[in-house]
């Protein structure tokens, strides 16, 4: 439906609405389930209009003769692109009181913006505030106030400022209350968990490192909200085997269950895995779980299908062993950084009959083992094992001919061989990451685009992928993420083959691909019209050209084009222009970019969140006139030479909606305390950098621009291809 | 029964005769010490001590020949004379059948003696040299002694025991065996003293009371004791874990009355009695210059003994207390403290009671004193208003009910009581939206600071602008202005106060008009150079002015005019009031 924001945004004006309405419905023969009514009547309605719209196209006010209904209709619609409902309720008064009545989800942008949402969308049903970081009890208040009946879900994840009472209000006052997010709230009392304990209807409740809430506080949660079906209470270091204890006792609808990170033992164990329900279980970092807690429970968990088990220091493969043993209905599993993946421990996993997904990140893993593990896994995490060999790999993949997805990230030993029997017998893979894999050849990587051609996600940075690989590659028609950063061999042809091909794509990794220029990135423009997501960092060859065909991409999100000294102020000009909907900018070292780039940008990219301008040649004027981006929460400004503190300090008061800023050391003695005191209490963090100023030397080699970092391994890699 | 490891025979003899419920005072007004209580480990080693440090003069003596001098008996007041010992109940015949052998033994040592003595006649003048032999000597003699003891201590008991059950065979097949191995030992005990004080035996003389004693403690045990299977739950005795197998250590059993005296040390001369053998000495001290001596006064030190100890255990007198050794699952308690302690928390009268909560009562005074300690001071609260001192028992009665949960303290809980409640007055008064407020703020900003157009303004015709003006707001010396306020209930004053001040500083008069003591407010500044500022204060309910400070940064970009709301929530911002800078 992103056309239809755009269309929405053409008529502001009267004239030519009803060929837009007619349009839309013409475009949605099908209608998605929408959520306040039953779908027979939406039917009907949606029969009707047509006709409607038709014998009312000469009334003057055909706008406001749409019903509420065919709006909501239309609205359910819009769901894909929040601009796009933005869009909508600005065509008129009736529209935006439509939209204002049909909205669930509400996300203030910033905490001052927080009673004009509430005014605006007193039907909100999902509140998510992790925009605002000062919500305090009175801002709760409000918000029990004026949702009292239909809040069922709110965020507070990254708020700071409220204490028990507001927690309290939320709780008494929101009886629908379903959903609590209080994540990070550090300084939260069991007074505050008591208060959580009230709201009795609660189903999802995440706390994570919540520090000082006790066996008390949670006790209070476990008594109160005994319909939980999903507690989060990673990092809560104050709570202990009591506590979670009685949280398996009270609690016995629950399907998830998060204790990473938490200083149980297994005294709570046994409680836990009876719980009649319990499906998703993280153990993650629980270091006080020993092998002699876990081989002597006895209870079997039969409803458990995920478990995560990553980073258990204190377990050996004989007490994981033992807890598959007991898990039969075991879906998902993650052993992630823990110990040695032997035969024993594998044939354990052999024997979970439902298992799908392993992830053995991190682990050593012996080849005998992996042979044993090739079975019956969907989806397969090997990245970062030691071990991994072309013997063991093949044994996994010749057994499972049904892998969708695999992830060998830095198994820096296997070979072709490995990725002939990959790409020969799981043919219906869809996500493959092998980055860094560094002995596989370009002709094995060729392999990959000539089989799988389901692919959708491909991840071969650091390879020695080449064009022909490339060309293979566009094959795949269903890629969607394709990331060939540091693949120094790529050129220009290869892109533009799977430009040609793969219409599909949404994201690609260009970083440091240094034989791109402007035909590749033109290429990418015109193939890629999904585009979202595009780096090009350190593409040294890239120009304005680039941007400038970029700028057709308008559902573009992410742009990186650090490191590229040839682009300047008129192609960020046409970014900004062209992709309205960037939210997130990375020029670092766009040397010849200036205040008119940014200008245009403050102008035009008003959903800019986060940018980085470090290096470029933005002076005062175009920070202070990034001010009037609202939307702005994220900025790093490192390396400005022309900047002044006091510009500096002019930019950080006019950006009200600021939450981190990372700023050169030099500059905190020279800005004034009391006003960084005051940005701070607005919810920004500053993170002072005392990184030197790097010269750079550019260099021409073989045609490229090679920027030479001198301490980098960057420099080997030029070299390299200067002695090639 | 006297389960003392190195006592000396008399004091084991000396405290079986006071088993048979007889005064140890009564009937010893000669002996100034009796080491009576079993539980002094020291009693035996002081005595085996004094005897070394006293064999000198016993040797000189034995020289001088039976002649019962009046200096020495002084001396070794406390050795007391074995002739005159009361019955020990062992089997005579055993004794008997020992004695000799034992005397052909203690008849070695005399020789050793003999010779010495003679010896000392040649060397009169160096008493060192002979001091040093006669110690030798001594020291050997007492090693056996200490010995002999240990083993015939720990075996009495275990003869009284096989009397008194009907059935002396129950699991402690080594009974025997150690009483053919101890009986020799206190009969060459004996035999040693009357060699040494004179050669004689009496032996013949107490087989009769030994056998008559042997009779009386055999009609005692013959008395029908009814063996109840009750088994007393006390898990403080420390022995829970302990598996020894019934035949791997020996076991004791003290009387009611030893358990129970509350002194266990007794001056022989005027009859006081003392917890502490320390004590006793120090006492001893007032009855003569001969307990002054250093080595009267002088702890008994510890004999090490060199053959291993058999474990021995003990018995509670209790009989159906699962710390009977009748008890069919018998424990044996581990020291004689565990058997104290056992025997007053399980058959004896709680007579202390806790002061603070009338209901629990101890037997022992020290398990008052833990209790009194934790009394009333059960910090795990229910919601039910039980309280626990522990709070995994906290945890197990929550889980247990329905609806219960844990309690927050109460300091807490109030806080939430009344945040709760302000919310709802807060909620039910509402702000007093229609609040006349009348802003006349003034600030006289100089037209010097550098004039910044907006951004808005259009692009590329910024003039870089310096924070200087906010010095210039900051260090201009205002003159401490208070504007008043025409008709209006609240007024606005903005001072800079002082030189120096980074913030300027407003205040507002008039009534709030609220009913809570201590509320926030919210105030919402904004420029007419687009810059909001926000910041919250706390006011008095009936405070008549407000004053808030606002960082002088916010105001960098010159504003003539400014807009202050105030509210009680965000969701009530609403009106503002205009506020002239000029």
């Amino acid at each position: 439906m992103a056309e239809s924001g755009d269309l929405f945004r053409r008529i502001r004006g009267r004239d030519g609405f009803a060929t837009v309405a007619l349009d839309l419905f013409s475009t949605t023969r099908n209608p998605s389930p929408c959520s306040y009514s039953g779908s027979a009547k939406r039917l009907r309605i949606g029969d009707a209009i047509p006709a409607a719209v038709v014998a009312e196209e000469d009334r003057r006010d055909l706008v406001d003769s749409l019903s509420e209904e065919i709006l909501f209709l239309i609205l359910d619609r819009l769901e894909s692109d929040p601009l796009d409902k933005k869009s909508f309720s600005l065509v008129c008064r009736s529209f935006y009181a439509a939209e204002s009545r049909h909205r669930r989800a509400v996300t203030p942008l910033r905490s001052d913006l927080l009673p004009a949402a509430l005014a605006r969308y007193p039907l909100a049903s999902r509140l998510d505030l992790s925009l605002c970081h000062r919500i305090t009890d009175a801002a709760l208040a409000s918000v029990s106030g004026a949702l009292r009946s239909s809040l069922r879900s709110i965020d507070l994840s990254r708020s700071r400022g409220f204490s028990q009472a507001g927690i309290g209000n939320l709780a008494v006052n929101c009886a629908a209350l379903v959903e609590i997010n209080l994540s990070n709230a550090t300084d939260l009392s069991d007074a505050a968990a008591a208060a959580i304990g009230r709201s009795r209807n609660l189903e999802r409740l995440w706390l994570a490192r919540c520090k000082m809430v006790t066996d008390m506080g949670i006790g209070c949660i476990a008594v109160g909200c005994q319909k939980l079906r999903l507690l989060c209470l990673k990092w809560c270091l104050g709570i202990s085997d009591l506590g979670v204890g009685l949280v398996a006792v009270k609690c016995k609808r629950l399907r998830s269950l998060d204790l990473s990170f938490m200083p149980i033992t297994k005294k709570c164990l046994p409680a836990v895995l009876q719980l009649p329900h319990l499906e998703d279980l993280a153990l993650v970092g629980c270091l006080s779980i020993d092998d002699e807690g876990l081989i002597s429970l006895k209870q079997e968990c039969k409803s458990l299908q995920v478990l995560d088990m990553s980073n258990c220091q204190h377990v050996s493969h004989a007490a994981f062993s033992s807890v598959l043993n007991k898990a039969p209905g075991l879906r998902q599993m993650s052993l992630a950084y823990n110990c040695l993946v032997t035969h024993s421990l594998a044939s354990s996993l052999q024997k979970l009959s439902k298992l799908q997904c392993i992830k053995l990140d991190g682990s050593e893993v012996t080849t005998s083992g992996l042979g044993t593990i090739a079975k019956l896994a969907l989806r397969e995490g090997l990245s970062k094992c030691s071990g991994v060999t072309d013997e063991g790999l093949s044994s996994i993949v010749m057994k499972h001919k049904g892998l969708v997805k695999l992830d060998v990230t830095c198994c820096r030993n296997i070979t072709d061989f490995s990725l002939a029997s990959i790409t020969s017998s799981c043919t219906s893979l869809a996500s493959l990451r092998m980055e860094s894999c560094t002995l596989v050849s370009k002709e094995g990587l060729r392999l990959i685009g000539q089989h799988c051609h389901l692919l959708e996600e491909l991840d071969l940075t650091d390879n020695d992928l080449d064009d022909e690989g490339l060309i293979a590659i566009s094959g795949c028609q269903k890629l969607c993420i394709l990331k060939i950063g540091i693949c120094l061999k790529i050129k220009d042809e290869g892109l533009i083959h799977v430009a040609k091909s793969c219409s599909k794509l949404q994201e690609i990794d260009l970083y440091r691909s240094l034989g791109i220029t402007d035909t590749g990135v033109m290429a990418i423009a015109r193939g890629f019209p999904l585009l979202q997501t595009i780096n090009l960092a350190y593409c040294t060859g890239i120009t304005d050209d680039s941007l400038r065909s970029l700028s057709k991409c308008s559902n573009l999100y992410t742009l990186e084009i650090r490191g590229c000294p040839q682009v300047s102020s008129l192609g960020l000009a046409a970014i900004a222009v062209g992709c309205q909907k960037l939210t997130n900018l990375d020029i670092k070292k766009c040397y010849h970019v200036n205040d008119a780039g940014i200008l245009f940008l403050a102008c035009f990219s008003q959903n800019l969140r986060q940018i980085n301008l470090s290096y470029c040649s933005v002076t005062d004027v175009g920070l202070l006139a990034l001010a009037s981006v609202s939307c702005l929460q994220n900025m790093t400004i490192l390396h400005l030479g022309r900047l002044t503190p006091s510009g500096l300090a002019a930019a950080l008061l006019a950006c009200g909606g600021l939450t981190k800023v990372k700023l050169h050391s030099s500059f905190k003695p020279l800005v004034p305390k009391p006003l960084l005191k005051h940005i701070e209490a607005r919810g920004c963090v500053f993170q002072w950098r005392d990184k030197p100023f790097q010269v750079f030397s550019l260099l021409w080699f073989k045609d490229t621009l090679v920027e030479l970092e001198p301490s980098e391994v960057w420099k080997q890699h030029s070299q390299e291809m200067h002695v090639d | 029964m006297v389960p003392e490891r190195r006592r000396p025979p008399e004091a084991s003899s000396k405290s079986s005769s006071s088993m048979m419920s007889e005064s140890p005072r009564n009937r010893k007004p000669d002996l100034p010490f009796t080491p009576f209580d079993s539980t002094n480990l020291w009693c035996g080693d002081r005595h085996g001590r004094s005897f070394l440090e006293f064999s000198p003069p016993l040797v000189t003596q034995s020289n001088g020949l039976f002649g019962p001098d009046r200096e020495t008996k002084s001396k070794n007041q406390h050795e007391p004379s074995p002739v005159d010992d009361p019955v020990m109940d062992w089997n005579p015949r055993l004794m008997l059948s020992n004695l000799s052998f034992l005397e052909q033994k203690i008849h070695q040592v005399q020789d050793i003696v003999r010779s010495i003595i003679s010896h000392e006649d040649q060397f009169l003048d160096q008493a060192n040299e002979l001091a040093a032999q006669q110690q030798l000597v001594t020291a050997d003699l007492t090693y056996i002694i200490i010995q002999l003891i240990s083993t015939a201590g720990t075996l009495l008991p275990d003869i009284k025991n096989a009397l008194l059950s009907t059935n002396p065979a129950v699991g402690r097949p080594g009974s025997n065996q150690k009483q053919h191995e101890i009986l020799p030992v206190e009969v060459a005990k004996a035999s040693q003293y009357d060699s040494l004080i004179k050669d004689l035996n009496s032996c013949g003389g107490k087989e009769d009371e030994l056998i008559k004693c042997s009779n009386n403690s055999g009609v005692e045990a013959s008395e029908p004791i009814p063996i109840e299977d009750h088994d007393t739950k006390d898990n403080d005795d420390g022995m829970d874990g302990e598996n020894l197998p019934p035949g791997s250590y020996e076991v004791l059993q003290l009387e009611e009355e030893e358990i129970l005296a509350p002194h266990t040390h007794f001056c022989l001369i005027c009859g006081k009695g003392f917890k502490r053998d320390a004590n006793l000495r120090m006492h001893m001290r007032g009855h003569g210059d001969e307990y002054k001596s250093p080595a009267a006064l002088a702890k008994p030190s510890k004999e090490a003994s060199i053959e291993p100890q058999p474990i021995r255990r003990y018995s509670c007198p209790f009989v159906g207390c699962k710390r009977n050794k009748e008890h069919k699952k018998f424990q044996p308690l581990k020291t004689i403290l565990c058997v104290k302690n056992h025997y007053k928390r399980s058959h004896c009268d709680k007579s202390y009671t806790c002061s603070r909560c009338r209901t629990k009562k101890f037997s022992i005074i020290a398990d008052l004193k833990t209790h009194e300690k934790h009394c009333g001071r059960d910090k795990w609260i229910c919601s039910c208003g039980t309280t626990f001192s522990r709070k995994d028992k906290l945890f197990g009665h929550v889980a247990l009910f329905q609806g219960h949960a844990p309690a927050i303290p109460m300091d807490d809980a109030k806080v939430l009581v009344t945040s709760d409640k302000a919310q709802v007055s807060e909620a039910s008064s509402g702000m007093p939206g229609n609040m006349d407020y009348n802003f006349s703020g003034n600030t006289s900003l100089d037209a010097q600071s550098p004039d910044l157009k907006g951004v808005d303004d259009g692009h590329g015709c910024f003039s870089p602008m310096t924070l200087d003006a906010c010095n210039i707001w900051g260090l201009a010396e205002f003159p401490h202005s208070a504007y008043e306020v025409s008709e209006s209930t609240f007024s606005f004053l903005a001072t800079v106060p002082f030189k120096g001040m980074e913030k300027i500083k407003f205040q507002a008069a008039g009534m709030m008009n609220c009913s809570e003591q201590h509320y926030p407010v919210i105030i919402y500044i904004r420029s007419n150079k687009g810059v909001q500022v926000e910041t919250s204060i706390m006011t008095d309910a009936h405070a008549r002015t407000v004053s808030f400070e606002v960082p002088v940064y916010s105001w960098h970009l010159n504003p003539t005019s400014a807009e202050i709301s105030i509210c009680r929530t965000q969701h009530e911002r609403g009106k503002y009031y205009k506020c002239r800078i000029t």
